[in-house]
């Protein structure tokens, strides 16, 4: 048997199954990372020697410079599902691929930082605020790694459904592309809060 | 598509790079400001809340257009609504929790007298 709705409009939420789905999904992210951003209030309120901005030892170039590789990684993904809604696949090979690209060079910069940060001994234990920096980051750096993942996919052996049903597979690209996107919009609110407040 | 689809959809996309240009600036914004200090000169709230009104907007921008909730259907809404709800009585209930917790306030003999630090001042010792 066929899963039902993936291409057409359930009659009673009007929606197609898998968007429903996914937006359950990004409701329970929100819930937690809500629940961290919450601990961070907590933490900086209720520390009496909270590292403010000049005190901690962060790049802001780096955390700016990896803003806006997601940002264009948003777009890329807008540009990825719009190239299949326009019946073009080999653009939508190639804004795939560089959303899957920026990814990678997100993850790379990340894993600069964190290298540097632990080679001069700087680790979760060293302070409240690298605490919650590294646990938020952290989460947020398997979210890219977990879209990457279904980008991929989606990319590689996935887009083979284009033959047979494409609309299935702009569905698809549709879904991964909100999950991207919500991965961004957290980073859009990490970034002003562990970098440069 | 039929061409007034496709033309209309054409539209969108001039839309996505508009949003995605505004995205751009709005991140050179929040960290030009950051360089500089608003409000009281020991308190950082004028600061925070510039930061979170700027991610604000770009979050809408975000969820807006490139997640399509400008348009979107009613279960969504629905959905987010009660997300939203459930999400700020979860920090509210935590924030609360910094003001429920134990006096810390210490007497401590010196010299002539009493001397009471209440639990601000500890906070504020370096």
């Amino acid at each position: 048997m066929d899963i039902p709705y993936t291409v057409h409009p359930r009659p009673d939420t009007g929606l197609y199954n898998a968007k429903l789905g996914i937006w359950l999904f990004l409701a329970s992210e929100v819930m937690l990372f809500g629940a961290l951003f919450s601990s961070y209030v907590l933490l900086r309120v209720g520390s009496p020697n909270w590292l403010y901005e000049d005190a901690k030892d962060l790049s802001v170039a780096l955390g700016t410079f990896n803003t806006a590789v997601l940002i264009t990684s948003s777009i890329t993904m807008v540009m990825a599902w719009a190239s299949l809604k326009l019946r073009d696949f080999s653009r939508y090979k190639l804004y795939m691929g560089l959303t899957i690209l920026l990814g990678l060079v997100f993850m790379v910069v990340k894993s600069f930082e964190y290298g540097g940060k632990i080679s001069h001994g700087v680790l979760p234990s060293t302070h409240t605020f690298y605490a919650i920096y590294f646990t938020m980051t952290g989460l947020h750096a398997l979210h890219v790694l977990g879209g990457m993942a279904v980008n991929i996919y989606l990319w590689g052996p996935g887009s083979k459904l284009w033959r047979t049903n494409p609309e299935q597979l702009t569905n698809r690209v549709e879904v991964s592309g909100l999950f991207w996107h919500f991965v961004d919009l957290v980073w859009i609110f990490l970034f002003p809060v562990l970098y440069l407040l | 598509m039929d061409t007034h689809d496709l033309a209309a959809f054409k539209r969108h996309i001039r839309l996505y790079i508009g949003v995605f240009v505004a995205l751009l600036i709005a991140t050179v914004i929040t960290v030009a400001v950051s360089y500089f200090h608003f409000g009281h000169e020991d308190s950082h709230v004028g600061n925070v809340t510039i930061a979170l009104i700027i991610a604000g907007a770009k979050a809408f921008l975000v969820a807006a257009f490139f997640m399509h909730l400008s348009s979107e259907k009613r279960a969504i809404y629905t959905l987010l609504v009660f997300t939203s709800l459930f999400c700020l009585v979860m920090l509210g209930l935590t924030v609360y929790g910094h003001y429920d917790t134990p006096d810390l306030t210490q007497w401590t003999q010196s010299g002539d007298g009493m001397v009471i630090r209440t639990t601000e001042e500890l906070r504020h010792e370096p």
